[in-house]
C-alpha cells in the first residue's frame, strides 16, 4: 500500500517531511553539490581533512559524482579524540552556538560543536523524526533523554517544540515521578532509551497502574542504544503504544540521523543532510545494496563540524526498495551490532580496552577478565569477571576483598559506571581461538 | 621455625574443593591439615603438606591459582586456658593473630594449632621466649 505522498497523518502537510519525498534524482543532485561543499569546507578548514587528502593526493575538485566520495579519507572516533577539544571545528568559535560531548576512551569526551544554522539543520531533522513516527501538533511529550552534555535530550527537545507539540523537559532517572507525570500531566508520547522505558512499565505495574488503562500514552521514539524486535514486540504488547527505532550520533548531529515511519520496517535517514555507505569493515570496500556492513556516514551540511567518511562502527544494510510509506530517502535496517567491541550500558559507551586500562591500574600484569552485561527489569548490570593467577593471589580475605573493591574503584573511576568485579578461578573464562571473548552481552536473552 | 602453607582460590561452587581434593589424592600428596576461608562468592583454601613444593606444583598444573605463605604451628597445652594463654603472649606483645586452625595431629598429648601473624618473627621470638613449642616442619613431618 503506498500512502499519500506527503501525508504522515493522513490529511495533514507537514512542510519539513516534504523533503522525504523528494524524487531520487533530485536528491542525488543535492547531495552531490552539498558533498562537494562540505569537501571544501573541510579541505580548506580544518588541518586533519586536509593532510589527510594531500596524503591520498585528493582534491577538493575531485568529487564529480557521488561515487567520489571514496576517493576521500575516512575518520574515525580517534581523530575526534585526537583533536580534541576543537581540531576539527571548521569556524572560529565566535559563530559556534552549541557545544555537546560524548564520553571517550581515555578519560576525555569528544566535544562537537553547533553553529546556529547547524542548530536549525537539527531541529529539522528532528521534526522530520517526530513526524514519520506520527507525532504531531497537540501531543504532550515526555523527553526522558538525558540533558546536558549528551545530545539526546536537547536534541530531541528542540524538534519537539518545532513541530508544535508540547514538551516536558524531564532528562532521565526518578522512575516513580516520571510515571506520576505521564500520568498527571497527561502526556501522550514518549522519548527515552528502549530499556528505561522496558523498566518503566515494569515501575507502573509495581505502582498498580496498567498503562493501557490508565495512561494516554500512543507512541514513544526510542534510541541510544541497539535494540532488538523482541524489545518492541514487548513494549507495544506490555503497554499498548507503538514504538519506533531512532538513530543518530554526536559525532555526527546527535539524533536526527535515522528514523523509522510508521511501518517500522527500517530507518529512513535524512539523506540531504547525511550521505550513507556501507562498507566492509575489513576491507573497506562498499558492499552492495541489502549487504551488511559497516556504517559511513558524510555530514552534507554541517558547518561547524564536518566529518567526512566517519565510520561510525554500526553494522547495518541498505534498504533499496521503496518504503510503503511513500518516502524517497532510503533506509537502513535496525542496527544489529557493532564491528568494533564498543557496547553501551545505562546510555553510555564503554569500550572493552577501558576495563582494560582500569584492571591495569590496580594489576600490573593484565588479567584475563570477562565483561558480562545482563538486563533485569529494564535496568543494565556489567558485571567484570576476572581470572585469580597466583601473582594476584593473598592467603587473606580480607585482602582478596579489597583486590575486588580496587578493580570496581578504578573501572568506576574510568567509565563513570558501577562493576560487580567478580572473581574467578584461572581458565575458566571461555577462549575462542585462544583469545578470551572479551564482552558477553546477555541483555537480550530477556528483556 | 616457620612452615609454609599453600593458599588456592577456590570460586564458591558445589565441587569444587572436592575437585581440587581428588587431584591430590590422585598426585600422592598428604595433607596433614587445611582449612577454608569464604566470602559468599569465592573461598580460600589453606593446605598444610609434608610437601608444600610439590602440592603447589600439582595444585597449579591442574590450572588452579595457588600460592605459598608462612605459618608457625605452635603446641597448645589441650586443657582449660590453653589456647588463651597462648593468645595472652601474643596480645602483650601487641601481635595480631590473622587467622588460625587446628591440626590434625597432636603432639605429647597436646593440641597443634596453625597460626598466622601480622610480624612472624617477632611473634615466634616472644613466644619461644614465653615457653611455648614453636614446631620446625621436620618436628611435624619427620625428615
Amino acid at each position: 500500500m503506498i500512502r499519500n505522498l506527503w501525508n504522515d497523518l493522513d490529511g495533514t502537510f507537514f512542510p519539513e517531511s516534504a523533503l522525504d519525498y523528494m524524487p531520487a534524482d533530485r536528491l542525488r543532485e543535492v547531495q552531490l553539490q552539498r558533498l562537494r561543499a562540505v569537501t571544501t569546507l573541510a579541505y580548506e578548514r580544518v588541518a586533519l581533512f586536509r593532510e589527510r587528502m594531500d596524503a591520498k593526493g585528493v582534491k577538493p575538485a575531485d568529487v564529480q559524482k557521488l561515487d567520489d566520495v571514496r576517493l576521500l579519507p575516512f575518520a574515525t572516533k580517534a581523530d575526534l579524540r585526537d583533536t580534541y577539544p576543537y581540531g576539527l571545528f571548521a569556524v572560529p568559535m565566535s559563530e559556534v552556538v552549541r557545544l555537546h560531548a560524548s564520553s571517550g576512551t581515555t578519560g576525555k569526551p569528544i566535544v562537537v560543536g553547533y553553529t546556529a544554522e547547524d542548530m536549525e539543520v537539527w531541529k529539522q531533522v528532528i521534526m522530520r523524526t517526530l513526524y514519520s513516527a506520527g507525532y504531531s501538533r497537540g501531543d504532550v511529550v515526555q523527553n526522558m533523554f538525558g540533558y546536558g552534555l549528551f545530545t539526546g535530550g536537547l536534541g530531541l527537545h528542540s524538534g519537539i517544540e518545532g513541530i508544535g507539540a508540547t514538551v516536558i523537559p524531564i532528562s532521565g532517572g526518578n522512575s516513580e515521578r516520571q510515571i506520576m507525570v505521564m500520568k498527571d500531566f497527561g502526556v501522550t508520547a514518549v522519548s527515552c532509551t528502549p530499556s528505561y522505558f522496558i523498566h518503566l512499565i515494569e515501575v507502573a505495574g509495581k505502582l498498580g497502574i496498567d498503562f493501557k488503562r490508565d495512561l494516554k500514552v500512543k507512541r514513544g521514539v526510542f534510541g541510544a542504544e541497539p535494540w532488538t524486535d523482541q524489545m518492541r514486540q514487548y513494549i507495544e504488547t506490555a503497554s499498548g503504544i507503538k514504538a519506533y527505532d531512532i538513530y543518530g550520533l554526536s559525532e555526527i548531529i546527535g539524533p536526527g540521523v535515522a528514523a523509522e515511519c510508521v511501518c517500522q520496517t527500517g530507518l529512513h535517514v535524512f539523506e540531504d543532510h547525511f550521505l550513507v555507505e556501507i562498507v566492509d569493515p575489513k576491507t573497506l570496500e562498499p558492499v552492495p545494496d541489502g549487504e551488511e556492513g559497516e556504517l559511513v556516514l558524510t555530514t552534507l551540511s554541517k558547518q561547524a563540524m564536518p566529518v567526512i567518511r566517519y565510520r561510525t562502527r554500526d553494522i547495518t544494510a541498505i534498504e533499496a526498495r521503496p518504503c510503503a510509506c511513500g518516502r524517497s530517502i532510503r533506509r537502513i535496517r535496525r542496527i544489529s551490532r557493532r564491528s568494533d567491541d564498543m557496547f553501551i550500558i545505562r546510555g553510555v559507551n564503554v569500550f572493552p580496552s577501558q576495563i582494560e586500562t582500569a584492571l591495569l591500574k590496580t594489576e600490573a600484569n593484565l588479567p584475563h577478565y570477562q565483561i558480562v552485561l545482563t538486563r533485569k527489569s529494564g535496568l543494565d548490570r556489567m558485571e567484570v569477571r576476572v581470572e585469580v593467577t597466583g601473582g594476584m593471589l593473598s592467603d587473606r580475605l580480607s585482602e582478596m576483598e579489597g583486590l575486588q573493591r580496587r578493580f570496581a574503584h578504578s573501572i568506576d573511576q574510568i567509565t563513570n559506571l558501577h562493576a560487580d568485579v567478580t572473581l574467578v578461578q584461572p581458565g575458566t573464562i571461555p577462549r575462542s581461538e585462544g583469545k578470551a571473548k572479551r564482552v558477553l552481552d546477555q541483555r537480550n536473552d530477556s528483556v | 621455625m616457620k612452615i609454609r602453607q599453600i593458599s588456592v582460590f577456590l570460586e564458591n561452587r558445589p565441587g569444587r574443593l572436592s575437585a581440587l581434593c581428588r587431584i591430590l589424592a590422585e598426585a600422592g600428596v598428604n595433607l596433614s591439615t587445611l582449612t577454608l576461608a569464604e566470602t559468599g562468592e569465592f573461598g580460600l583454601l589453606r593446605l598444610i603438606t609434608p610437601d608444600p613444593d610439590k602440592a603447589r606444583q600439582v595444585i597449579e598444573q591442574a590450572g588452579y591459582a595457588a600460592t605459598a605463605t608462612e605459618v608457625v604451628a605452635l603446641q597448645v597445652p589441650d586443657r582449660p586456658g590453653g589456647l588463651a594463654s597462648v593468645l595472652r603472649v601474643l596480645e602483650e606483645n601487641k601481635i595480631s593473630v590473622e587467622y588460625m586452625y587446628a591440626f590434625a595431629m597432636r603432639a605429647g598429648g597436646d593440641a597443634v594449632m596453625v597460626f598466622r601473624f601480622d610480624d612472624m618473627d617477632r611473634a615466634i621470638s616472644v613466644l619461644q621466649a614465653a615457653g611455648v613449642s614453636v614446631f620446625k616442619s621436620v618436628d611435624l613431618f619427620g625428615a
